[in-house]
């Protein structure tokens, strides 16, 4: 084989990986596409009457979870299957966005936290590296620290909504998400770094709760079994 | 004032409120029963990359060593034992190769691409080397990766493998370099391509120079018509790899020029003055 020859090979190789980065690229803005409506709709849960709509917004965002699994399916078709990490870079985003926002619909609904395999199945997709399409593990945690920071805010604007009793579960929450993450030996990465980040928003729900402590507040509302308006 | 307050606030601060809500959190509640396989998980896959790891450093090492070997071998005797102990070195490095496909046995290499892709160019470079001068032509990605399927040596080899489920019924191995680690690798054997024709002229070689002139126009070529069309890093290379040409065939100018009336031996001398002075414009553009 000549070397002119080699090279024309080499460079149909490149090409069609190319191609298939494009097509890869397409079905990613889609799914983004979805990811900020699904963001758009859960924000609304910091305004004060967005408390009382919790439930309903919920359930709409399991309806556009419906749309991501639909997504998610198309994206698999895009490259052959066993070469996941060769394209995972394009959906890695996306897909940590995508385990936050589910994490933040199961917590609204049973203020816990939800499991990886439980994320899997609400993206439609598989939970070990070997029966395909997967949710690496990285993407979940990063997509739950994400969860972390909103929560911080959540405990925030719920005291500023009136509603004294949704902080106290907050911090307990956080504070055992904390230790879990403390358990786990990070490299020097992305993830990393993320998790550097829990430790302020696990200080910003200390301070919430500190404020209502101080003044009384948590005890009005543990005895008012959380009455708020 | 609002900073006086704050600053009393902080004093306050119920540290042992803080401590006192950690302690309560249950170690074997299930979210720290999945953190803690997580904490598996992770030290597991974080092992592997530095095994893979190191086995690259490795390879890039006898990879490199391989290449100063073979910078020495002349026409002259000793250059069949200088081809031998390189075939020796590279089969050494080979045998590393091996691990690392043992590693990644039911794994995405991809997963673990980034820690292998450096010590895999380096043996591309050294293997496409060494081929170069026994053939003076370019191995292939495909005869590289025909190189690199493993059997298993012995029966201990298959019984130590037993850690590993996978490994039980395994008796060849296999890794494939990539097509972009194949043309990185190549890229960086342009360089060496380039000192092996200044060494030549040193040497009174006169012909080298101008064979090696042709072989890299013809990669150079190769590198041009696949331009952009690649990732990043192969069209970074081009740049160095347009320089490297460059001098090679500045080098077989001076030797067309001024070959004729200078003696062999005078030859060296003449020729690192002129690369001196083509490195000293470079500098300056």
């Amino acid at each position: 084989m000549s070397v002119s020859d080699m090279f024309i090979a080499l460079q149909g190789v490149l090409t069609a990986d190319q191609d298939i980065r494009e097509e890869i690229r397409r079905e990613v803005q889609a799914l983004e596409q979805t990811a900020r409506e699904l963001l758009t709709l859960l924000q609304g849960v910091h305004q004060g009457p967005g408390f009382q709509h919790i439930p309903k917004k919920c359930q709409k965002a399991r309806e556009h979870f419906g749309t991501v699994r639909t997504q998610l399916e198309s994206l698999k078709t895009k490259f052959p299957a066993d070469q996941y990490y060769r394209f995972h870079e394009h959906w890695r985003f996306v897909l940590q966005r995508l385990v936050f926002l589910a994490a933040f619909v199961v917590y609204l609904e049973s203020e816990t936290l939800v499991t990886r395999e439980s994320v899997a199945e609400i993206l439609g997709i598989e939970a070990d590296r070997e029966r395909g399409f997967h949710l690496d593990i990285e993407d979940y945690l990063s997509g739950v620290l994400t969860l972390a920071s909103e929560l911080a805010r959540l405990a925030v604007n719920s005291v500023t909504a009136g509603d004294y009793s949704r902080p106290l579960r907050i911090s307990a929450f956080i504070n055992e998400l904390d230790s879990g993450f403390r358990l786990l030996n990070l490299k020097n990465d992305s993830l990393r770094k993320r998790y550097d980040g829990l430790k302020y928003d696990v200080k910003k729900i200390e301070e919430v709760v500190y404020d209502l402590s101080i003044r009384g507040l948590n005890k009005e509302a543990t005895v008012g079994g959380g009455g708020e308006k | 004032g609002s900073g006086g307050f704050r600053k009393r606030k902080h004093d306050n601060f119920p540290h042992g409120q803080r401590r006192e809500e950690k302690e309560n959190v249950n170690p074997s509640s299930p979210l720290m029963t999945s953190f803690k396989s997580f904490q598996l998980e992770l030290d597991t896959r974080h092992d592997k990359y530095e095994r893979l790891v190191k086995l690259s450093r490795d390879i890039t090492i006898e990879s490199k060593r391989t290449i100063f070997l073979l910078h020495r071998f002349t026409s002259a005797p000793n250059g069949e034992e200088i081809l031998n102990e390189s075939e020796i070195k590279l089969d050494a490095v080979r045998r590393k190769i091996k691990q690392v496909a043992q590693e990644l046995v039911g794994e995405d290499m991809y997963q673990f691409h980034r820690a292998i892709s450096p010590g895999l160019q380096e043996y591309v470079e050294a293997v496409s080397f060494q081929y170069f001068i026994k053939t003076r032509s370019l191995i292939s990605v495909e005869e590289i990766n025909k190189q690199l399927i493993f059997t298993a040596e012995d029966r201990e080899e298959t019984t130590n493998m037993t850690s590993n489920s996978h490994d039980k019924q395994q008796h060849t191995w296999s890794l494939k370099v990539t097509p972009v680690d194949y043309l990185l690798g190549v890229a960086d054997l342009t360089g060496e391509l380039m000192r092996l024709c200044i060494s030549s002229v040193g040497n009174g070689d006169i012909d080298t120079p101008f064979e090696l002139s042709q072989f890299l126009r013809q990669i150079y070529d190769g590198f041009t018509f696949i331009g952009n069309t690649g990732p990043y890093e192969v069209s970074k290379k081009l740049y160095t790899l347009k320089q490297s040409l460059a001098k090679v065939e500045n080098a077989c100018y001076t030797l067309k020029v001024r070959g004729s009336e200078i003696p062999k031996h005078m030859l060296a001398d003449v020729f690192s003055t002129k690369t001196e002075l083509i490195d000293q414009e470079e500098g300056l553009s």
